[in-house]
């Protein structure tokens, strides 16, 4: 099974992927698509697939791998099955961010100003909390993270209830929904590079992670560096997950779900769980992605929102589940 | 092989000293306990002799090299180090359990080459293992928890081992098992550094004994000299007797 993973999920995203460019207000078929992609064809399909679909599908995959990928990373370094990118208030951060960009009128005046808000304010969260929790082990970083996250909420809700018009509230509440929706190469160009460089991070935690599951003072003893993990997997997060809030909104759950999925079928090791999890992450905000834009009844519902219906009901079995199986 | 030492190790948490001007020597082949009562500072000695701990004072040796100039990964591959009550967080296989003892040897990119899959399989077959090595490690009883985290340790083949309270909370079955394992790898010439409670079991499996009172070692030698009416009944602040009969030696308490 372990062997058949990750091939069988890189098939899935593919698919995945191509249904996203194919797939639409207008559906089109493999080889109208094939041209457009190459350049050639109708001017119309072309600007529809390239221009309109397929930075969207990027966009998806990159923003449901970086958020799979680190949600398997923090549980693995918290060792805490419940921990998602959330947790360290990353994504609040990136709210906060954003919220101010568009209250204060700049996301008006200049495109791009809400996503790089929103990525400032992903850095000074986790800068706080690393600050915070600089001297402490785990625990006092969770606190932290949760603290600054408490904290970032606040400034949000704080803008809501001040929102200088019903149309700034609206704006915020659509945003803080997340979704993918008339996004273009620009904000391809601006989270790409930041999520990679976040997912090359992550990736680098993955020994460390499997020795981690012996508890930090083992690990310690078996030539880990415990505390530099601990940075990758943060600094990691905070770029990853900053960007990608910034670009997609709050995209929550699928940091939770997509680790959960795969861990039983790589034998629980936590360091193999993280290719698989971004495979799944990616796999999954594809198929919701793909799901608002096509089903009838999904039409109105954003992104964010459709993956959260979705995901609590999994996230309440979990809980269940954990404590039926605990002790 | 070579000796590990503690030169005149203080180490203060706040105003305190957990441990104060403390020297201890730790020979290969030897099996050495470091007894003393609860909050004498035996786990922070241990952490420090395992080299996690840097001390505030004094220096660690392994051979003639200060140990804080080995580096991470190579003291890792020459020391292993068993926390008390050592859990696994997820629900991993046994096999894989040992495997991550050799952590600091792996390649920098890839898995276990052939060779130290096979010396995974030595150490599981000598620890008794090899019917449970697809059991997960979350399921197991606490004897066999203890072994498969032995065998973790020593599936390195370090050239000390330090182990924290191996016995606590094992049946007196288990705790024998695990003393005479112990004192297996020290025969086998891996200088063995265990912080014991259990007296007896002490007195049965070590060579030299480190006792250990509010920071300061207070006497340390073979253990039949440190294993007197007199050494312990001051170490522990309560009569205690050795006695030792056709059956052996054991520890009362009068």
């Amino acid at each position: 099974m372990t062997r058949v993973l990750t091939p069988g999920l890189v098939l899935l995203v593919a698919a995945l992927f191509c249904a996203s460019l194919a797939v639409g207000t207008i559906w089109f078929p493999p080889i109208t698509l094939a041209h457009a992609l190459l350049g050639g064809g109708v001017p119309l399909v072309r600007e529809i697939v390239v221009e309109i679909r397929l930075p969207r599908a990027i966009l998806a995959l990159l923003v449901g791998a970086i958020t799979g990928l680190s949600g398997a990373v923090l549980q693995g370094l918290l060792r805490n099955p419940l921990a998602e990118p959330g947790l360290l208030g990353v994504s609040a951060g990136a709210s906060l961010g954003a919220v101010i960009a568009i209250y204060y009128g700049f996301a008006a005046s200049f495109a791009l100003a809400t996503p790089l808000f929103a990525l400032a304010g992903a850095m000074a969260v986790i800068a706080v909390a690393l600050a915070l929790s600089r001297r402490g082990g785990t625990l006092a970083l969770i606190l932290a993270g949760v603290a600054v996250s408490t904290i970032a909420g606040a400034g949000v809700s704080l803008a809501l209830n001040l929102a200088p018009s019903p149309y700034a509230a609206y704006e915020i509440m659509t945003w803080l929904m997340g979704s993918l929706a008339d996004r273009n190469w620009d904000h391809v160009v601006l989270a790409g590079p930041f999520i990679l460089i976040g997912a090359g991070m992550l990736f680098a935690t993955a020994r460390a992670l499997d020795a981690l599951a012996l508890g930090e003072a083992q690990a310690e003893s078996l030539g880990v560096n415990v505390c530099a993990a601990r940075l990758l997997a943060l600094i990691g997060t905070a770029l990853g997950i900053g960007a990608a809030t910034a670009v997609a909104g709050t995209i929550g759950f699928v940091g939770l779900i997509a680790p959960h999925v795969v861990r039983p079928l790589v034998a629980h090791r936590p360091g193999a769980t993280l290719l698989p999890a971004a495979l799944a992450g990616a796999a999954i905000v594809l198929a919701a992605d793909l799901a608002v834009r096509t089903l009838p009844f999904a039409r109105d519902i954003k992104l964010g929102v459709f993956i959260a219906v979705f995901g609590a009901p999994f996230f309440l079995w979990l809980v269940l589940h954990l404590r039926r199986v605990s002790p | 092989m070579s000796t590990l030492s503690l030169e005149r190790v203080t180490l203060r948490r706040g105003e305190r000293a957990v441990l104060h001007e403390a020297s201890a020597h730790f020979a290969p082949g030897r099996l050495t306990a470091v007894i003393g009562p609860n909050g004498a500072g035996k786990s922070t000695l241990l952490l420090v002799a395992a080299g996690l701990l840097a001390p505030d004072a004094g220096e660690v040796r392994l051979g003639a090299v200060p140990i804080a100039q080995i580096g991470r990964q190579a003291l890792a591959r020459r020391r292993a180090y068993l926390p008390q009550a050592p859990q696994v967080d997820w629900p991993i296989c046994v096999e894989r359990v040992v495997a991550l003892g050799l952590t600091a040897h792996l390649p920098a990119f890839g898995g276990l080459s052939a060779a130290l899959r096979a010396r995974v399989g030595e150490v599981l077959e000598q620890f008794d293992l090899t019917a449970l090595r697809e059991r997960a490690a979350t399921e197991l009883s606490g004897g066999e928890l203890a072994r498969v985290m032995l065998a973790r340790a020593v599936v390195g083949s370090p050239e000390v081992l330090v182990v924290d309270e191996p016995t606590a909370g094992l049946d007196p079955r288990h705790a024998l098992d695990a003393g005479r394992r112990l004192r297996a790898l020290a025969t086998a010439g891996c200088a063995v550094v265990v912080a014991l409670h259990d007296l007896d079991l002490a007195l049965r499996i070590a060579d030299d004994v480190v006792a250990l009172r509010d920071g300061v070692v207070v006497e340390q030698g073979a253990a039949a000299a440190v294993f007197t009416t007199e050494v312990l009944s001051a170490l522990y602040d309560v009569e205690m007797r050795v006695v030792r009969d056709a059956h052996g030696a054991s520890v009362r308490v009068w």
